[in-house]
């Protein structure tokens, strides 16, 4: 055993993995149990391949790092599990072991290097990115890409992916954006609104919604200088000490802007931002400032829900189906509030989907990294879809709301269907 | 690891897709939910019919592989570890209800039919299927056959064996063979049914089940009853069915359990109570409101501290839903949670639970009671960590101890969860060595080399608690 393998396997919580009593409760919930009926794609079982990993008797190989990453991380095991394993804890570490390794073999894949060393933590490499695709969009490249069979220059997955990604806001647009907004009526609260790195490129206008919405409940809405990227998807991706930095970053920034609450509408960086205060259980200087970081962390729709109630001065005559955010609903226990606000937009009807707490197979990159398996997930969900006979489809999530347009276009239900983010919807209303 | 050709055969029998033989693979088919136990198998196999099953069988047979026939995987003796190796035969494909026949009142189905399912399935037509085992979300109905699994309704509806009609099996020499069918009375020959319900994966291979089914009972209300001590809440038990009213469901939680399951469901419990009783009755709603009222005013004739009946369905299913959860919500205390399965007659319940707990107080180890009081059928649970030798033998002492008492007590050493091999080294407590010469030769005329399920249900071939590395 080499002294990187020791050193990764010291990193398992073996209490947590002995918590685990594989009765079993996890595998109805698990959506990639679902789909293959193998024990090794359950929580169960991956639970039981990172114990025998922790033990020896299995090593940390290509395959056991394909199970690891077959997982889509949505955590519904968690909210199933009676013993209260937390799973996606330990998904995390087995995927940094995982890394850890492949580090120490020097068998590192140019692209994954690029996104997650080179790309991600820099925000302004996310806007130039987002520029770069602008740019492509308005130039009618993309289009011209799709018809030319140029995409197929681009890996299946990214190309399949790239078909759902709407136009994006220009630079111009982005530079014109307030540092801060100003509430209606009295400032009740001061809110750094995290906007998030691929939100802020992709979803520029749905920030600029939540941050219109928050002003009409009262708050001053304040975009932080210097925050950046949550590092959840580092975090998911074995990266754990990118994504620390990246946590420290975040964590700083929001002490300078002195703000009362911070507030996100992405179910998967708001599960990450609420959890900071785990990454650091070996970092005593820097725990009680995360601590202090997580108690002001509030997603957009938790928080509208709290506040006095948003007046609408437009109906939507609309039949609207809401599919959770897995992160949001098994990570942050938010379920009911999206559905309260939803319920109270005039003219709005609401139509539970089956499984709307189920993952949409979105799950951060999984729909890159795992295409295939992403897509069976999808087509399921989207089955579901059709049952609600919903025009509209709500999320809280970017990648879930990426997902929900890739199923539109698999489905073939363009214009009949329509997938909008939850914060979009509710300022259609105002 | 088996040989090449074998492996070969095999894939040309099942398809490439359906033989698993990587290490990840076999080691995730090396345990179920029984602690401690763990086995490595050389293969899994995962058939799609009963000629796949019998290619299976045969060439297993011929070259003396042992089989291990395998659902969820959520049995808690043991019952799936394949101890000798060999290949795991996982039913989970064979997931098709063929028919519910609403004439007769019967559903046949493939053995890997998640048992939720097919409640599901047949309360859409408003038919009904009792057996209900704690598991029943993830379980599948061959494993509940396997095993002979009870669950909360047993006191009134009877278990498993009294709901299967008919089977479809497979010997090991890859003879397809049919027993019962759709017929209630069936007495032609030996009943080959009844004894391949609980014979555990020993003797054959189930492809196809034939369930009896009733008509959905149309309302049910459910009771609860808080008692500061364990005998008046036995009393009630026995008085309740001394009155001659048969509830659906009388489950008995202990204190240690109500505390664990009231932080893990958050129901409000009164945790300075010493025990509980959750009676839920079923059937025509006149009677089911005369019934309740009867049995709350005898839960109070017989000491009940207090007495509440759930007010609405929503209210009595939680209730349920928590006691469903006992199991797992106990194992958030230590990290590993033995869980046993004594059963008494229900005149004995008070002292079986107090022999539980002197027995625990004895080895010094925490366990908590919960179960079928209705059945007589108690869970004592022990919480402990498989890592510590020294404790975990104090865990085989106190349960053999806890075996003898409920043999004593006109007991028996499992009421639903089978013998597998946690309890291999109890059975002639309960069947004696007449009894198990027999059984050992009615697994000889199924199964002469002995490929089904070897290391299970007889000692001596098999080990006792302890991790098997292979």
């Amino acid at each position: 055993m080499s002294t990187a393998h020791r050193g990764g396997l010291a990193k398992f919580n073996m209490d947590e993995i002995m918590n685990c009593m594989h009765c079993g409760f996890c595998l109805p919930a698990c959506p990639t149990y679902r789909e293959t009926g193998l024990e090794s794609q359950s929580p169960r079982g991956r639970i039981a391949l990172m114990k025998g990993v922790a033990n020896g008797q299995l090593a940390i190989d290509p395959e056991f790092e394909k199970n690891m990453y077959a997982c889509l991380g949505c955590r519904a095991c968690e909210t199933a599990c009676p013993a209260g394993v937390s799973y996606g804890s330990l998904v995390e570490t087995a995927r940094e072991v995982v890394e850890d390794d492949k580090k120490s073999g020097a068998r590192q894949p140019f692209l994954r290097r690029l996104m997650f060393d080179h790309v991600f933590p820099y925000p302004e490499r996310v806007r130039a990115a987002g520029t770069a695709l602008w740019a492509a969009q308005s130039l009618g490249l993309q289009e011209l890409a799709n018809k030319t069979g140029l995409i197929r220059l681009l890996p299946r997955e990214m190309a399949e992916m790239q078909q759902a990604v709407d136009r994006i806001a220009s630079p111009k647009e982005r530079k014109q954006r307030k540092p801060v907004m100003q509430a209606e009526g009295e400032a009740a609260l001061k809110i750094g609104l995290f906007t998030g790195c691929v939100m802020d490129v992709m979803y520029f206008e749905t920030n600029q919604a939540t941050a219109r919405l928050l002003t009409k409940a009262g708050c001053d809405v304040v975009f932080i200088e210097g925050q950046g990227c949550c590092g959840a998807l580092h975090a998911h991706a074995g990266e754990k000490e990118g994504a620390i930095r990246l946590a420290k970053r975040n964590i700083a920034a929001c002490e300078q802007a002195d703000v009362d609450l911070i507030v996100n509408n992405a179910g998967g960086c708001g599960a990450a931002l609420k959890e900071y205060h785990h990454w650091f259980h070996d970092h005593p200087e820097w725990r009680d400032r995360a601590c202090a970081f997580v108690a002001k962390v509030r997603d957009a729709g938790e928080l509208l829900a709290e506040l006095p109630p948003l007046t609408f001065t437009k109906p939507l005559h609309a039949r609207v189906t809401y599919q959770d955010s897995c992160h949001l609903a098994h990570g942050q226990g938010i379920r009911n509030q999206p559905r309260q606000l939803l319920k109270s937009i005039p003219g709005l009807e609401l139509a539970e989907m089956n499984g709307a707490d189920s993952c949409c197979g979105s799950a951060g990159i999984y729909n890159i990294t795992n295409f295939d398996m992403s897509m069976h997930i999808l087509d399921g969900k989207m089955e579901h879809v059709k049952e609600t006979k919903a025009q509209i489809i709500a999320t809280s999530n970017p990648g879930c709301l990426l997902q929900m347009k890739k199923g539109i276009l698999r489905a073939g239900l363009e214009g009949k269907v329509e997938a909008v983010h939850l914060m979009d919807l509710l300022d259609r209303a105002l | 690891m088996l040989e090449k050709a074998i492996r070969d055969e095999l894939r040309a029998i099942v398809g490439e897709k359906y033989v698993l033989d990587t290490p990840n693979e076999l080691y995730a088919y090396s345990y179920d939910a029984t602690p401690i136990f763990q086995a490595m198998p050389d293969a899994v196999v995962m058939p799609a019919g009963a000629e796949e099953v019998a290619a299976v069988l045969k060439l297993a047979n011929a070259h003396g592989i042992p089989i291990v026939p395998r659902g969820s995987g959520t049995n808690l003796a043991g019952g799936t570890i394949p101890v000798e190796g060999g290949i795991v035969l996982n039913m989970n494909r064979m997931n098709q209800i063929y028919e519910i026949d609403q004439q007769n009142l019967t559903a046949t189905l493939g053995p890997g039919v998640v048992t939720a399912d097919l409640h599901a399935a047949v309360e859409a037509v408003g038919l009904f299927y009792p057996p209900d085992p704690g598991s029943m979300r993830i379980s599948t109905i061959g494993g509940n056959l396997a095993q002979c699994a009870g669950g909360m309704r047993g006191l009134k509806y009877g278990v498993t064996k009294d709901y299967i009609l008919g089977l479809e099996y497979v010997l090991p020499s890859g003879e397809v063979l049919r027993c019962g069918g759709k017929n209630m009375k069936d007495v032609a020959g030996y009943d080959m049914t009844r004894l391949l319900v609980g014979s555990e994966g020993t003797l054959a291979v189930i492809t196809e089940i034939t369930v009896k089914l009733l008509p959905l009972p149309e309302s049910k209300r459910t009771l609860v009853a808080y008692y500061t001590n364990l005998v008046d809440a036995a009393k009630t038990v026995e008085k309740v069915i001394a009155d001659k009213i048969i509830p659906a469901t009388i489950e008995f939680l202990d204190q240690s359990t109500m505390k664990v399951v009231d932080d893990f469901a958050k129901l409000g419990l009164p945790l300075e109570m010493k025990s509980m009783l959750l009676i839920e009755q079923d059937g025509p709603a006149d009677l089911v409101e005369q019934d309740i009222e009867r049995i709350a005013e005898i839960a109070r004739q017989q000491g009940a501290a207090e007495v509440k009946l759930a007010t609405t369905p929503e209210e009595g299913a939680k209730l349920l839903a928590a006691r469903r959860s006992a199991l797992a919500a106990l194992s958030r205390l230590r990290p590993t949670t033995i869980l046993e399965d004594a059963t008494v007659p229900r005149s004995r319940l008070a002292e079986m639970v107090a022999e539980v707990e002197r027995i625990a107080e004895k080895y010094q180890l925490h366990i908590c009671t919960f179960g079928h009081a209705g059945d007589g059928n108690l869970h004592p649970t022990c919480m402990t960590d498989e890592r510590d030798q020294e404790e975990i033998k104090r865990v085989e002492q106190a349960f053999e101890e806890i075996f003898h008492a409920a043999i004593r007590l006109g007991g028996t050493i499992t009421g639903e969860h089978g013998v597998g091999m946690a309890k291999m080294n109890y059975l002639d407590l309960k069947a004696g060595p007449g009894g198990i010469e027999l059984m050992k030769r009615i697994k000889a005329a199924f199964d002469p080399n002995h490929i089904m399920n070897p290391g299970k249900m007889f000692a001596g071939s098999g080990r006792r608690r302890v991790v098997v590395k292979r």
